[in-house]
């Protein structure tokens, strides 16, 4: 269904791209726009709402955080898969992780920005149980943060649809890793324990703490302006060290971003800090 | 360009599975139960073969079993495409040597997603 072209529902259009805009610095590309009314409809269904005008005229009267929140969630793109872009999964596994298992403090510290509704991360834990003997004696801490309550709510129940759990996920996984849940598949309790899942804004971030090795910001910042794009390769670049390693989506880039972050001499398609970019937070240092 | 042999009694999903597959940049083949298939892979071994589970003449089990000692030039990748969603069916199947298992109903994404997790594409 497409949007609307009456100015009125034109007029209601931009009060939601505002509103979007304004609480997660997400722009709506003309692609997701027109997707708009069709990403609504559950939410007017849900408050009884006739139409897109009606959602605006709502949401501007009432005030109400509730119903700004359901909208700002049903805006926000949580498409995700599990080892979305296998080879970029393949090079995390044979060669990111093992070099930092080389290391002699036994500390890995793992940061998803945008990490939807956990998809990624869980393929990340499911990489390192499954290399267990790698990674014995171990702390490892991944934190996976993102602007949708939604999202994140679903990302820490572990609980997948059989059509999320068919995308990306090899049988031998699902069958290690998942368990039935009725008609659907939940990660197990050891899977979900490897991971803290927190409701963040890149812009008002709280989540993060100290440095991170790995630190992936994948599939997010296209819907950014430059500017906010700069804004977050300035927050990369206060949580990360000079081995630390940044793994974009395909088709991001830090040129014209952030002189902070190079590509990386080993590793393609990802991104090693410039020695010498500033660590330009106050205090904020490798908390391991 | 691989082959892809499709394998399930009913017209329907084997025309879908083959529109998917083509679009995939596949050749496909169909049989209509496990016995055709297994004539068929012994006459010409694809390079995968997408495998319905209940099906009359040789279910996509004894299909399995029947291919581990029939002289096939190379063994084809064996994904499993069936209503059989339960974990137990799941797990009889993988230790009965399939590579990869879709539960129905199935889109392109999820065939692609398995195509590619076994290698084909």
């Amino acid at each position: 269904m497409t949007l609307s072209t009456d100015s009125s529902s034109r007029g209601a259009a931009r009060i939601f791209s505002g509103l979007l805009e304004a609480r997660t610095g997400q722009i709506l590309s003309e692609s997701r726009a027109w997707r708009m009314e069709t990403a609504l409809k559950p939410v007017m269904r849900a408050n009884g709402v006739a139409d897109m005008d009606e959602l605006a005229t709502r949401l501007l009267g009432n005030r109400d955080p509730r119903l700004e929140e359901e909208v700002v969630n049903a805006l926000l793109n949580n498409e995700s898969s599990f080892f979305r872009d296998l080879q970029i999964f393949d090079m995390i596994n044979r060669h990111i992780l093992p070099s930092f298992a080389e290391r002699r403090e036994r500390v890995l510290r793992i940061w998803s920005a945008g990490c939807s509704t956990g998809q990624e991360v869980y393929s990340l834990a499911i990489q390192l149980r499954n290399d267990a003997a790698r990674w014995r004696g171990w702390r490892i801490e991944i934190l996976a943060t993102d602007i949708s309550t939604a999202a994140i709510d679903q990302a820490r129940s572990g609980i997948f649809s059989q059509m999320d759990v068919q995308r990306g996920l090899a049988v031998g996984d699902l069958i290690k890793w998942f368990e039935p849940a009725g008609d659907n598949w939940r990660a197990s309790p050891e899977l979900r324990r490897m991971i803290d899942f927190r409701t963040d804004n890149l812009f008002e971030p709280k989540a993060p703490s100290g440095d991170y090795d790995l630190l992936l910001c994948r599939n997010v910042l296209l819907y950014f302006t430059p500017e906010r794009r700069q804004e977050v390769f300035r927050l990369m670049t206060r949580h990360s060290h000079d081995r630390s390693v940044l793994l974009l989506g395909a088709g991001e880039t830090v040129i014209g971003h952030s002189d902070d972050f190079i590509p990386h001499p080993e590793f393609r398609g990802g991104y090693g800090r410039r020695p010498e970019a500033a660590h330009n937070s106050e205090g904020i240092r490798r908390a391991v | 360009m691989k082959n892809c042999l499709v394998v399930d009694d009913s017209k329907v999903i084997r025309k879908v599975a083959r529109h998917i597959l083509e679009s995939l940049d596949l050749t496909v083949s169909e049989a209509v139960d496990g016995q055709d298939a297994l004539t068929q892979c012994e006459a010409a071994a694809p390079d995968v073969v997408l495998l319905d589970w209940n099906m009359p003449v040789m279910s996509g089990m004894e299909f399995l079993q029947a291919l581990s000692t029939a002289k096939v030039s190379a063994r084809p990748k064996i994904i499993f495409c069936t209503t059989e969603n339960g974990i137990s069916h799941i797990k009889a199947a993988v230790e009965a040597g399939a590579d990869e298992y879709v539960m129905k109903p199935f889109d392109r994404e999820t065939l692609e997603s398995k195509l590619s997790i076994v290698g084909v594409i």
